[in-house]
């Protein structure tokens, strides 16, 4: 269980967090919705270390995580999809998994079940990842946070800018990751990206939780979605 | 001696110089590309590296060969502490801040230089080569010493590669040059890793200056040639770029050491400058450097 509580994060002066708090079990998946702007790449980033917040606390199965700096936080199994993908794009695909597999020390054997959910890549292991079709990018990024053998799986938008198909693909994998007991915290713009694969939704607006949901209450009453989002 | 045989030995010239510069600018743009650090003091780890291996040199008394291999070992170990050292002490507190670290590394030049000549003191002092072996070209003789320091940077710029390409440190450097945010998101320690990447800059420097010494002999100012040959050499080979800076030492180490030898040492530093100029003006990148990002 991933458990954020009263996260405060700034930028310089700016307050881009205000009082977060959100909690992911395992098998679970927690969409985070939100307009641009909204706060939801920074809730991401400070739960990864990147943006340090100022306040609150943080724990992944009883762990206290409160203050690890980053590059100690993906050890402990969170497998992160920024947004953008930010592959290295001038390293191979092989390279690019490599890089997943030294976060925890996981062996060929992670990186053979991560190829198993994206068996495209097999052909493309020797190509520089710059190289990729968006699609192939956005399956490099979920397979190299795959390779570190994630309990809790962190996605930034991974469908933005792709093909319907792709999106399905990407979809199909965050239900067999549920299915694999892996939590995972779900950032998109849009409802129709998450609502076939969502458990509860979070809505975010200028650094805060203004709601959370449940996926039932949700399709029970769209207008909800109006209100929170602005859109129907 | 005629055109096509001056011409030879003024290529060979060149080629030294460029064997050298690579390996020096090797280590800075190793530094800039990973820390983003403009190292400002390199200079001062090749100076340091000749000082080492005079002293190394000199209380190993027997062959030369000796002194030489002692320094090549000792040299870079050292001077690599040093680096090491500030990297922690001085550097890491900065934050790596571009701005600062510019400021901070001219203050480690001057530390490095007063405390040489401190201690050295003010004369240049040369170190015998390990061999002295004369190739006879049917036109003039040849140090085969400086023949060796031509393989040396070709091996050295070929472990580079190896490391860099082929090994898990190497991936490790280039994915946190590539993108540190997300190196770190994947485990890899950036900050430390920029320490080592500073002593590894650092150590190739001095390598470059044991290298130079039996050459040029060893002076507590001689390191602001090479740092700002260096300079030239990364930016007309790109920022970061490893090809682009060996690339750009070989133009730059020939045309260097061709203008010095037909025309004078001031024009061929003119039109190193020029080229600098040209490139920045044409290829804001350098020859093979990539668009910021
Ligand atoms: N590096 C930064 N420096 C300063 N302010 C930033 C930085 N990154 C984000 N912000 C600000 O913090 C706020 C939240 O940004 P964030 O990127 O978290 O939003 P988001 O919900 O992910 O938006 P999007 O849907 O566009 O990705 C915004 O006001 C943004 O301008
Ligand atoms: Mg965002």
């Amino acid at each position: 269980m991933l458990k954020v509580e009263g996260f405060d994060t700034y930028y310089g002066q700016s307050q881009a967090l205000r009082n977060v708090s959100l909690t992911v079990a395992p098998g679970e998946v927690l969409c985070l919705l939100g307009r641009n702007g909204a706060g939801k790449t920074t809730t991401l980033k400070s739960i990864m270390g990147l943006v340090p917040p100022k306040r609150g606390r943080m724990s992944l199965g009883g762990v206290d995580l409160t203050g690890l700096p980053a590059h100690r936080i993906p050890k402990h199994g969170i497998g992160y999809v920024p947004q953008g993908r930010r592959l290295f794009a001038e390293h191979t695909v092989r390279e690019n998994l490599e890089i997943g597999l030294m976060a925890r020390g996981t062996g060929r054997e992670a990186m053979e079940r991560a190829l198993g959910y994206f068996p495209a890549l097999r052909e493309r292991m020797g190509q520089r990842a710059g190289t990729l079709s968006g699609g192939e990018q956005s399956m490099l990024a979920m397979a190299r946070a795959l390779c570190l053998e994630p309990t809790i799986m962190i996605l930034d938008e991974p469908t933005e800018g792709l093909m319907p198909s792709m999106i399905a693909t990407i979809r199909d994998v965050v239900i067999r990751l549920r299915a694999d007991d892996v939590g995972v915290l779900l950032v998109e713009q849009r409802i129709d990206a998450v609502l076939p694969v969502a458990d509860r939704i979070a809505f975010m607006d200028h650094g805060e939780i203004k709601a959370e949901l449940g996926i039932a209450e949700v399709r029970a009453d769209t207008s909800i979605l109006r209100t929170y989002l602005g859109v129907g | 001696m005629g055109f096509g045989p001056y011409l030879l030995l003024a290529t060979l010239e060149g080629l030294v110089q460029a064997a050298v510069l690579s390996i020096t600018a090797a280590g800075l743009s190793l530094v800039f590309g990973v820390m983003r650090v403009v190292n400002v003091a390199h200079g001062e780890f090749v100076m340091l590296g000749a000082v080492i291996a005079w002293f190394t040199a000199s209380l190993l008394t027997g062959h030369p060969a000796m002194g030489f291999a002692a320094a090549l070992l000792v040299s870079p170990l050292l001077v690599g502490a040093v680096a090491f050292a500030s990297e922690r002490v001085v550097l890491r507190r900065l934050d790596y801040n571009p701005e600062a670290t510019i400021v901070a590394t001219i203050g480690l030049l001057y530390i490095l230089q007063q405390t040489v000549l401190l201690v050295y003191g003010p004369d240049a002092r040369p170190v015998d080569p390990p061999f002295y072996y004369t190739i006879r070209f049917p036109w003039f003789g040849y140090s085969a010493y400086k023949l060796f320091v031509i393989g040396a940077a070709i091996v050295i710029m070929g472990g580079i590669w190896f490391v860099l390409q082929k090994t898990r440190a190497g991936l490790v450097m280039r994915a946190a040059q590539y993108d540190r945010e997300t190196a770190q998101a994947f485990g890899i320690p950036v900050d430390r890793v920029s320490a080592w990447v500073f002593a590894l800059g650092a150590m190739l420097a001095a390598i470059a200056g044991v290298l130079v010494v039996p050459i040029q002999q060893a002076h507590y100012l001689m390191g602001a040639d090479p740092l700002l040959l260096s300079f030239i050499v990364v930016i007309i080979g790109g920022l970061g770029s490893m090809s682009g800076t060996v690339l750009a030492a070989v133009l730059v180490g020939l045309s260097d050491g061709i203008i010095s030898m037909m025309f004078s040492p001031t024009l061929a530093k003119m039109v190193s400058t020029l080229l600098v100029a040209l490139v920045l003006v044409f290829r804001p990148n350098g020859l093979l450097g990539k668009a910021a990002r």
